[in-house]
């Protein structure tokens, strides 16, 4: 896998969420895909920036254009050295919480993406990694 | 501080949601606007999303919760507007917004509000 651009923002505020949703728009725009997959790329995104924040004390997030075989996606990197998760498959299931939303976070944004990956250790963070191909 | 504005319209609040909100403004909102259901002695509130451009599952949450304390307060809640990609997004994402009732716009919104508030009155 090519990455044609890259492009690191923090995770840190309310606001900044809002500034990656744009961000990441702005990139799908650019990279010609269609108003409904942007949509999806755009709403995941929110999802783990809002995930990295709140159970994450905040972080990172790399937005990347790639380029495999041919074809032309974006990944989204979020990383934060939060307390981590200790049972990543329970925190996969659809409706399971710790912090009182809807536990749609992980496994929406997952269903959102067409890969999917995620590394967590306690004490060490969490790192969620989505591509979105075009 | 920053705050979306609600218009009151008869027995009507009317909210049109044009910027790209955060969560804090979002329950802000859900503030405002109950407070604003009791002040008002509203009926009916309709919310217009058609400036949306995704609704994930927080602002999905906020809509839900609106809808369910508005009832509880005695009025009616409709969502309008919402577009298609958002709703495509939405479902897949997992949320169905049960308890919600939407309309394609305004004008079938109202439609919807008044009907609901006369059937109500009837009961």
């Amino acid at each position: 896998m090519t990455v044609l651009l890259s492009d690191q923002r923090t995770v840190q505020s309310a606001e900044d969420v809002v500034a990656i949703r744009q961000a990441v728009r702005q990139r799908a725009v650019e990279l010609g895909f269609n108003l409904v997959d942007q949509t999806k790329i755009v709403t995941a995104a929110s999802e783990l920036a809002r995930n990295t924040l709140q159970h994450g004390g905040g972080g990172h997030v790399t937005i990347e254009a790639v380029e495999d075989f041919g074809r032309r996606g974006i990944r989204l990197t979020f990383k934060d050295e939060g307390p981590g998760i200790p049972d990543v498959a329970l925190a996969m299931k659809d409706g399971f919480t710790t912090g009182g939303g809807l536990g749609l976070g992980l496994s929406g944004a997952r269903r959102l993406s067409n890969d999917f990956s995620i590394e967590s250790a306690p004490a060490k963070g969490t790192r969620v990694t989505i591509t979105r191909w075009r | 501080m920053e705050r979306i504005p609600i218009l009151k319209m008869g027995e009507y609040l009317l909210v049109t949601i044009q910027v790209d909100m955060h969560d804090r403004l979002a329950m802000t909102l859900q503030d405002d606007l109950t407070t604003r259901i009791v002040d008002a002695r509203a009926k009916g509130v309709l919310i217009d999303i058609s400036a949306l451009e995704i609704v994930d599952s927080f602002i999905g949450r906020m809509l839900a919760d609106i809808a369910a304390m508005s009832r509880v307060l005695d009025a009616e809640t409709v969502v309008v507007g919402m577009r298609p990609a958002v709703a495509i997004t939405l479902v897949e994402l997992g949320l169905s917004l049960s308890g919600v009732r939407t309309a394609l716009n305004v004008e079938r919104g109202m439609d919807l509000l008044r009907e609901r508030i006369r059937e109500r009155s009837s009961e």
